[in-house]
């Protein structure tokens, strides 16, 4: 083939040493360690309206933005609806996902929750072989039996991720038949609001 | 106009309400200042081209749909006002969707008008019936469904703002054969973008005086101008920046124009093919500030070898590029001529780099952009594109198709102004550059345009010639013919041990008859002695001409970094790879 230009080879020229890791950030070679991954609650305000929350989703699947839950749901103002998503993303990551979340037509504002007030609910179906076992197990997760039927028993409980994590381990050796959860909902601590930080740039 | 053709009227221009959907929708184009619009015809969009019929707005009615899209994005990129497209439903729009991509991926301003079957039809599989919106959602700034007849012309108006705006992109509408068809509609408003996009225009003061401390510091300070410098209409700030303070300049491949290619501070274009000076510059530089650019794959090459030695300072309007790629230690969120002048008021002195650019000149004799054109054999591309720039005026607007044609028009072709160079950057589509051509003739009917396209990219657009003939669109194409799609024939060559599996082409039609069948003017080229006077020849005829220009198909494209390589390590022949 021909085509080749003149000049020194590439073993002949000057290579400085420097290196980047994977987010593009200058290291030392020697020193670098993986980026720890964090857990991090995200609320968004977005226009209540069809589409909105494939536009959300999509861009999480597309960007292969890792998360681990996404609930929606209407707020006291007409139009508006509220987007708890949990993501698991390093640091950069997370101001990855905030930003393109702003960038959203339908998307009002975004803010990372911290000291967030969060909550789960999950509807717990168990086998009813011992109704005071499942009673019991509810009560100490602070659940309730809502319906009881012929070989089942549906609990209902609400707390964080985790406690609903341990309460379902907690259930199995009633025989755990179906689970449903909502995911996190949260809102940010005290008179903190989602809304005060809007379609900022930082 | 033949006499049974119905007159055409324009008085509804103070009217409180229009007479349907697709008048508001026509009239939102008007207010926003729409001059051009391309499209194709069918059944969910007639009632909008029956709109039309009554406008001044001239449309140009194109072959195929994804030409419609190019030449919109062609337009934009050359006015810097969004470009206007029209399909009908279903496959009409999804003949779009490459042509929005590829807008998407440069950040050019488009508006594309679809046609939908009916509301109440929406879901059903009716026919010609597509999800638009959903197809079109990861490749847009934002797609609308328009439900509301009253309120049609003000999502047209707010989707033409949000295309034009802060980091222009693409957008859609899609309009429902009812709404478009429903009577009595509000009068749409001002064209005015949507309330939660955020435009940023002044960077963090604080963020700018760093940045411009480590600048004034730098010993090894290079600027690279992304295609943000031209959209952002920054070129002249651009200029003067690193001509004040004697910063050499790197440009990316949509940054081409921003800085004169002629002067001695210009280090051209970095990356995959840049020149070997530039990736000499910006693997050895240590500041490096970086103007309207995504820091994309094919310019860094391997993140971990890209400027390892260079704190970046980032000026984007889009925040969500800070860091998205290569991470800003100095990010500078807001538009690029604002900043640069912050930069400029806030810089202490001009960094001391006397020693730097006496480097980077030394780098420029070391790796000239120097081929061999022995006249014996088969013609060279570059010495083509060459002879093509020497023919022409500095505002020659120059479009391509995808492969090594383009890459040798971009490293040959010696760009001095901005938005002359008008190409398919991102998503590396085939087929842009005839319809881009267009386009771009349409937006700039007083400056020369030239379109060169490879044999096998040429293929895939090619019945753009009956627009540019019926049009008679004085445009000149350059098929720099090898016969093959170069560019995978070389990789093949280079990391396929030479197994050309479906990359030679020599099947291939003759294309000046193929240009004379749609009436333009086809010349066939194959000598260096003729190459002066075919070029002539071609440009003097009035309107489409196409030079099947018969090159050496052995050629490759260097200076070359591979894939995720270090730029450093730019291969200047096969052997080097």
């Amino acid at each position: 083939m021909t085509g080749e230009l003149p000049g020194p080879a590439p073993e002949e020229r000057p290579h400085p040493s420097g290196r980047r890791n994977k987010q593009g950030i200058r290291i030392d070679p020697q020193a670098e360690a993986e980026p720890e991954i964090r857990r991090e609650v995200l609320s968004a305000l977005v226009d209540h309206e069809p589409g909105v929350l494939a536009e959300v989703s999509g861009l999480f699947a597309r960007r292969q933005f890792n998360i681990e839950s996404l609930t929606v749901g209407p707020t006291a103002t007409d139009g508006l609806a509220r987007m708890t998503i949990v993501v698991e993303e390093t640091g950069p990551g997370v101001e990855q996902v905030k930003r393109q979340l702003r960038k959203l037509v339908p998307v009002h504002a975004v803010r990372e929750l911290d000291a967030a007030t969060e909550r789960e609910l999950a509807l717990i179906k168990v086998g009813d072989d011992d109704p005071a076992g499942v009673a019991a197990v509810a009560e100490m997760y602070g659940g309730e039996a809502v319906e009881a039927g012929p070989e089942v028993v549906t609990v209902e409980l609400t707390g964080t991720e985790s406690e609903i994590d341990a309460a379902v381990e907690a259930f199995e050796r009633f025989g755990v038949r179906e689970v449903a959860r909502t995911g996190t909902a949260a809102l940010a601590g005290g008179t903190e609001f989602t809304a005060h930080e809007t379609h900022d740039n930082e | 106009m033949s006499e049974s053709e119905p007159e055409r009227t324009t008085d509804r221009d103070e009217a409180e309400t229009l007479p349907t959907g697709a008048s508001s929708v026509v009239t939102a184009l008007e207010d926003a200042g729409v001059e051009a619009a391309f499209g194709v015809q069918g059944g969910a969009i007639m009632p909008i081209y029956d709109a039309l019929y009554q406008s001044d707005i001239h449309h140009v009615t194109m072959a195929h749909e994804q030409g419609a899209a190019h030449a919109a994005d062609a337009y934009g990129a050359v006015t810097g006002e969004p470009g206007v497209c029209l399909a009908t439903s279903g496959p009409g729009a999804t003949n779009l969707v490459t042509g929005i991509a590829d807008a998407d991926m440069d950040s050019e301003p488009v508006l594309a008008l679809t046609g939908q079957v009916a509301t109440e039809m929406v879901g059903n599989d009716a026919f010609q019936e597509a999800d638009t919106t959903g197809i079109t959602r990861p490749v847009t700034k934002s797609s609308y469904f328009a439900s509301d007849p009253d309120t049609v012309g003000d999502t047209v108006g707010e989707a033409f703002a949000l295309a034009r705006d802060g980091r222009q992109g693409p957008t859609l509408v899609d309009l429902p054969k009812d709404v478009s068809n429903a009577e009595d509609v509000a009068r749409p408003g001002p064209a005015e973008g949507p309330e939660t996009q955020d435009i940023p225009d002044e960077a963090d003061a604080e963020e700018v005086s760093r940045a411009a401390h480590a600048l004034a510091d730098a010993e090894r300070p290079a600027i690279l101008a992304g295609g943000g410098v031209i959209k952002g209409e920054a070129t002249d700030e651009l200029r003067q920046f690193a001509v004040d303070h004697g910063i050499p300049v790197i440009t990316t491949m949509p940054g081409v124009g921003a800085f004169d290619e002629t002067h001695d501070l210009a280090m051209e274009m970095a990356g995959m093919h840049g020149t070997g000076y530039a990736n000499m510059a910006i693997t050895h530089c240590d500041v490096l500030l970086g103007v309207g650019t995504r820091f994309d794959d094919r310019l860094t090459g391997g993140v971990d070898t890209f400027a390892p030695e260079a704190e970046v300072i980032h000026v984007d309007i889009d925040a969500s590029e800070i860091s998205k790629n290569v991470h800003a230690d100095y990010p500078l969120v807001g538009d690029a001529s604002t900043v640069l002048r912050q930069l400029d008021d806030a810089l202490p002195r001009s960094p001391d780099a006397a020693a730097w650019r006496e480097r980077c000149a030394e780098w420029k004799d070391e790796y000239p952009m120097d081929y061999d054109a022995p006249e014996d054999e088969p013609l060279k591309p570059q010495f083509v594109v060459e002879a093509f720039d020497e023919a022409t005026d500095a505002d020659t607007i120059v479009t391509t198709g995808v492969g090594q044609h383009q890459m040798w028009a971009v490293q040959y072709w010696t760009f001095t102004e901005p938005r002359t160079w008008i190409s398919s950057h991102g998503l590396g589509t085939m087929g842009y550059g005839l319809p881009a051509a267009i386009g771009a003739k349409v937006a700039a009917p007083d400056q020369e345009v030239v379109c060169f396209d490879g044999d096998g990219s040429f293929l895939m657009t090619v019945q753009g010639l009956s627009v540019a003939v019926r049009e008679n669109l004085d445009l000149t194409v350059c098929v720099l013919n090898n016969e093959a799609v170069g560019m995978v024939r070389q990789w093949q060559d280079a990391f396929f041990e030479g197994r050309r599996m479906a990359s030679e082409y020599p099947w291939g039609p003759d294309f000046a008859t193929l240009a004379e069948a749609f009436g333009a003017a086809g010349f066939t080229l194959d000598d260096y002695d003729d190459v002066a006077d075919t070029i002539a020849a071609a440009r003097d005829y009035d309107g489409p001409s196409v030079i099947d220009c018969h090159i050496d198909p052995r050629e490759d494209v260097y200076p070359m970094v591979a894939s995720g390589g270090a730029n450093g390590l730019f291969a200047l022949q096969e052997e080097h790879l």
